[in-house]
């Protein structure tokens, strides 16, 4: 077994996601399954390999630094779940 | 006229130029059609019947002057939902979104608007655009429009689903990982995923961005082209899209391969591969072969590590990206809690269907401290492998035949509750992705229950002329013309 229930509850706690007990049961049987299936992966050896993140060589897009348009202040609230005062609120944090 | 729907894009642009036809009557027809046939099929997930018709009024306008007409000017298309629409709600099919409504555009679909295409509402697809099936829709799963008891492929299902079932004229999906081939070829219809940077990312809600292109599917070739032509180049606000001319498409479009080296690889043709499928997809190559092409076998030899490598990348990107659905700036926000990490852990668990948690889960866990190099940094360097191989294979050449997907469409609800399966559907799709390369699918046969099946053929960066030619090819002699669903 790559990962146990109590593993993945504590990677639920870092994802931001909470599970019934029952849902962490068949998460964890469906994340053994495929991490399992990763094992396959050892079968290679990718010493001195580099490792790739991305397919295009592109270097840094530098741009000029002007203001352009952005959106509004209503516009970018528009789908908040809740606002005041042109700001979105936030249960108490401090 | 009573039959517009039935004109591919091509033909339509010639009706509505010579104004035999008008965007608006063309528009109504499809919106007709939308209300008589998609509740059997479930393609779009939301229909905008006002928004369409000023848009055709507004073509019209544009065709009578006779100034600024494209080839997409007052054609009726659909659009997936995961790229931001301007006014018009967009929801990945996901409950997080299911209220969303952008305040701007995604470059496609401005690019789209700008030449004058209309477009008729926003198609279904699995939730923010992880699955093979389109069974992941937080509102309805997509059928088959050759069967309805059969899937239509996934993730765009729905863009698949509408131009298969004339519910539009073409439509734009994304492919991460086969999300345009497999469910064109299950639909019979054509699909292209372009090269990574060939097409603008900006405004598609993110699941894999080191993956995720924005591509056409379109009743026949040229009408892919056509749409790959008004999508196609340079964006300021993607830093990824790749500066670079755009050649002209519709012009690789010719009888004939003489010249093309065609790499059939070893690897593609495996026990597991259904064996309709791989005859069909044989035809295909001899079609090739008989239009002048030279057939050689070539080796991908890491093929079947991809599907291992790509669970690894795609999720630890989108655990990534979907962090972003919070419950502050957009989107879903649970009712009740007593504190922030409690509003984003009930806002997230009730937003999110199962697949899309399996996957933050299988993201969040591999990049984890203690597990990176074991998990990330081993998918990363293998895809460098898998990277290498194309490259070699391109050096023998030109073009690589394959077969798009191991089957046809399977039954609805089959392979839902077994993920690994469901995985392991995408093993010839994926391996494009990773390397950033152009894949397309072309219908080249049909199984002896009716269901399509795709021929995938891919090439090096930017050589979407060579697929284009080489499927063009495939139309040209597969017999598949006039043959269309019966809903």
């Amino acid at each position: 077994m790559k990962i146990t229930r109590s593993e993945t509850e504590h990677v639920a706690g870092l994802a931001r996601l909470s599970f019934e007990r029952q849902e962490i049961e068949d998460i964890t049987g469906r994340l053994n399954e495929v991490l399992e299936y990763m094992e396959k992966l050892e079968e290679l050896d990718t010493s001195g390999v580099e490792p790739m993140t991305h397919s295009l060589e592109l270097t840094n897009a530098f741009r000029d630094d002007e203001v352009k348009p952005s959106l509004p202040n209503e516009e970018a609230l528009a789908n908040a779940p809740e606002k005041e005062n042109q700001a979105f609120v936030v249960p108490r944090i401090i | 006229m009573s039959n517009m729907i039935d004109f591919s894009i091509h033909q339509l642009r010639e009706l509505l130029s010579r104004r035999e036809i008008s965007s608006v009557e063309l528009t109504r027809q499809y919106l007709d059609r939308i209300n008589e046939v998609d509740g059997r099929v479930g393609a779009y997930i939301t229909v905008t019947p006002d928004h369409a018709l000023d848009m055709a009024e507004a073509a019209d306008r544009r065709i009578g002057r006779g100034e600024d007409i494209h080839p997409l000017t007052g054609i009726p298309v659909a659009v997936k939902d995961v790229l931001c629409t301007r006014g018009i709600r967009t929801t990945c099919a996901s409950r997080m979104l299911e209220n969303f409504v952008p305040p701007y555009s995604a470059t496609v679909v401005s690019r789209l608007e700008t030449q004058g295409a209309v477009m008729l509402g926003k198609v279904n697809m699995d939730e923010f655009a992880m699955g093979s099936s389109t069974e992941n829709s937080a509102f309805h799963p997509t059928r088959n429009p050759w069967n309805l008891e059969y899937i239509p492929g996934g993730s765009s299902g729905g863009s698949a689903a509408a131009v298969a079932a004339r519910l539009c004229a073409g439509s734009i999906g994304s492919d991460t990982g086969g999300s345009i081939r497999q469910p064109g070829s299950h639909c019979g219809v054509v699909g292209m995923k372009p090269t990574y940077g060939r097409v603008s990312r900006y405004g598609l809600v993110a699941f894999a961005s080191s993956l995720d292109q924005v591509g056409p599917l379109a009743r026949n070739v040229t009408d892919c082209a056509i749409l790959l032509q008004a999508i196609s180049g340079y964006d300021p606000a993607d830093s990824t899209s790749a500066p670079r001319e755009v050649p002209d498409y519709t012009g690789a479009l010719r009888p004939g391969l003489n010249g093309m080296v065609v790499g059939l690889p070893r690897e593609y043709f495996i026990s597991g591969l259904d064996p309709e499928v791989e005859d069909a997809v044989r035809r295909g190559v001899s079609i090739l072969e008989s239009q002048g092409a030279e057939v050689v076998e070539i080796s991908l030899p890491h093929t079947e590590y991809a599907v291992a490598a790509y669970y690894i990348v795609a999720p630890a990107e989108a655990s990534s990206n979907l962090s972003r659905y919070d419950g502050v700036k957009y989107g879903l926000r649970a009712p009740e809690y007593n504190n922030l990490l409690e509003m984003y852990k009930k806002t997230r668990s009730m937003g999110f269907g199962p697949e899309v948690k399996t996957r933050i889960m299988l993201g969040t866990y591999s990049l984890s401290s203690g597990y990176y190099d074991a998990y990330y940094k081993k998918a990363s360097q293998v895809r460098t492998l898998i990277t290498e191989d194309f490259r070699d294979a391109f050096r023998k050449c030109d073009v690589i035949a394959a077969p798009t997907a191991p089957s046809p469409a399977f039954r609805l609800g089959e392979k839902s509750n077994d993920p690994l399966q469901l995985y392991l559907s995408d093993i010839f799709t994926i391996p494009v992705n990773l390397a950033g390369l152009p894949g397309m699918s072309v219908p080249v046969g049909m199984s002896s229950d009716g269901l399509p099946i795709g021929l995938q053929l891919m090439s090096g960066h930017f050589q979407e002329e060579k697929l284009l030619a080489a499927a063009y090819n495939i139309e040209l002699e597969a017999g598949l013309e006039g043959q269309l669903p019966d809903l």
